[in-house]
């Protein structure tokens, strides 16, 4: 993987990011995702065999606490902030016909 | 324009009543109307001014808080209720948030009033402080030259003489490198230390609050009210670490003993500015502590996983910006896809879109193995690095950025160049362990910053040493135009 020119399939990946680029910001964009992971490649240099991943810094553990109910209902405030709403909902725009 | 002190100095001087909280809020609120480096996107006059008449009732009822009156700017990542939050973000441009930051509420409930909301790489997503849409901070020091970033505003803030003291984030060094750049002290707490409670997630196992200050001793005072275990954050470190507030109430205690300091080799390789880091490691030995050279051999995979895990992390996090519930949506969207689409393209930014697509494609089907999960082995081998060297030394001496402040536009348009930046930062992000940045020197007038590094939870030994350093140097009261921070207020 290393040596290969990352394959960057941008309308794809753009896709799954729920993002739109034009012809001419796509190509820049589709060129600077190329550097970067030519960049991240050099990664794979590192040795890592029989190492297990790390994904909390300090290897913290999920706490847990009792099954209660913390939270009040504030729909209001939540939404005070939201785009659109309508009684109590948040509008988007019609998904079914 | 008041003079230029520490926290402190304004704390005793409410205190002996030399200055009421609101004379000292309308004295800085004065200075913030007349900044020129573009530091704030928000200043709250109204509110602040009420925060500093409930300050002065806490203190006529016998509030013994050493902070409460005090001004401070708040970075504009923390949510604040009732004054707008932006992240220096299009998205985010009209976000009121319904709640505080826990760190917001710790500091309100001390008493201290929140003059604004600082300029911020957008996302905190930066190291240069000009990918903000609400335009890029200057560097008090140069106008021409960035803050660094991403706690750019903060950092300016600060060394302008416009607050005394202001919160930062930092994920792969963005309170260390403003920090270094403006010629202040920043302080990167151990992960888990304070909460992210209210704090803008960008990358959810790296980012961690701080302060950012004149000195170490402001900077403890506020680490002091800043810490503490926070249910409401799931890795919220449960400590119960007394020094924390001994060093509030009676200032850093002098060093037990003289340290043993470890000298990366690696972060001392491509080393242009040698001489400064070279005079902080004499005064350090005059000081009677011990220098020794260690290493730390996978330093140079740190910016290639930062990117892959930040950057993973980021895509995650920010797929909440959907256009529905809150934030940026366009107009008259057509469908639920275009409403998403082209909310998210014209709320974020070329930076934060490419740290989306890089997340995105990183942890896509077929890659993840290759990518992510190689990324956190290499995680865990940097953080073992640092537990090899942790177990002959007590703290670690670095640069804590390759350069000085840089030219604007020198590096914008060149993502990887930029992420250089990060180059001492990023692996003790991703070991989790806290980190501070002092000044010692200046290179063609621009402030220079050295970074010590200590085990997770010992940010006492960090504040130890700098305050030792901050005894025996006095960059860290140097400031731009000839002015000088002042340990006591003037009248």
């Amino acid at each position: 993987m290393s040596e290969a020119k990352p394959t960057i399939d941008l309308p794809h990946l753009a896709n799954l990011a729920r993002l739109n680029f034009d012809s001419d910001s796509s190509e820049s964009a589709r060129a600077d995702l190329e550097k970067i992971i030519a960049m991240i490649d050099a990664m794979q240099a590192v040795n890592t065999e029989g190492v297990a991943p790390l994904s909390h810094p300090l290897e913290g553990a999920q706490r847990l606490r009792q099954d209660l109910v913390t939270e009040t209902e504030q729909r209001d405030n939540f939404q005070s902030t939201a785009p659109a709403t309508s009684e109590g909902y948040y509008l988007v725009p019609r998904v079914v016909d | 324009m008041p003079g230029i002190a520490t926290l402190r100095a304004m704390s005793s001087a409410l205190k002996n009543r030399v200055i009421s909280s609101t004379e000292l809020t309308q004295e800085h609120l004065a200075t913030i109307a007349e900044d020129k480096t573009n530091s704030f996107i928000t200043v709250a006059k109204d509110s602040a001014l009420e925060q500093a008449k409930r300050a002065e009732q806490m203190r006529e009822q016998g509030s013994s808080h050493p902070l409460t009156g005090v001004p401070l700017a708040h970075k504009d990542i923390f949510c604040t209720k009732g004054i707008t939050t932006t992240c220096g973000s299009r998205m985010l441009e009209n976000f009121v948030a319904p709640y505080d930051a826990h760190v917001v509420a710790l500091l309100n409930q001390a008493g201290m009033v929140t003059l604004g909301k600082t300029n911020m790489d957008e996302f905190a997503m930066g190291s240069s402080n000009e990918s903000s849409h609400f335009g890029p901070v200057s560097n008090p020091w140069n106008m021409d030259k960035v803050p660094g970033g991403s706690s750019g505003g903060s950092a300016a803030a600060v060394a302008a003489g416009l607050v005394a003291c202001a919160t930062g984030t930092d994920t792969g060094g963005s309170i260390r490198q403003p920090a270094a750049l403006c010629g202040i002290t920043g302080l990167k707490p151990t992960y888990g230390r304070i909460s992210r409670y209210g704090m803008i997630a960008f990358a959810s196992s790296l980012d961690q609050a701080g302060p950012m200050t004149c000195d170490a001793e402001d900077a403890a005072l506020m680490l002091s009210a800043m810490a503490g275990f926070d249910s409401k954050d799931s890795t919220s470190a449960q400590r119960q670490d007394a020094w924390l507030a001994d060093f509030a109430e009676h200032g850093i205690p002098d060093l037990e003993r003289p340290l043993k300091i470890g000298l990366p080799q690696e972060y001392y390789a491509d080393l242009s500015n040698g001489s400064i880091i070279e005079a902080v490691q004499k005064t350090l030995a005059q000081q009677g502590h011990e220098l020794v050279d260690v290493s730390l051999p996978h330093t140079q995979a740190a910016i290639p996983v930062y990117y892959v895990i930040a950057g993973a992390e980021a895509s995650t996090n920010l797929s909440r910006y959907d256009g529905v519930r809150f934030g940026h949506r366009c107009e008259n969207p057509q469908s639920l896809e275009d409403l998403y689409k082209r909310s998210r393209s014209e709320g974020f930014g070329d930076e934060v879109k490419r740290r989306i697509l890089t997340g995105t494609y990183t942890l896509s089907v077929g890659y993840f193995d290759a990518y992510y999960i190689k990324a956190q082995q290499i995680r865990r081998l940097i953080s073992e690095d640092f537990n090899n060297v942790f177990a002959n030394v007590d703290v670690l001496l670095t640069p804590t950025s390759p350069t000085p402040a840089f030219s604007q536009g020198q590096l914008s348009d060149d993502p990887i160049a930029m992420y250089q930046q990060d180059l001492y930062t990023v692996p003790t992000s991703l070991a989790g362990l806290p980190a501070l940045s002092m000044p010692c020197g200046f290179v063609d007038g621009l402030p220079v910053g050295a970074q010590l590094i200590a085990p997770a939870f010992r940010e006492d030994v960090l504040l130890g040493l700098a305050a030792q350093y901050q005894k025996h140097s006095d960059w860290h009261l140097q400031r731009p135009n000839g002015f000088r921070v002042s340990k006591e207020w003037a009248a």
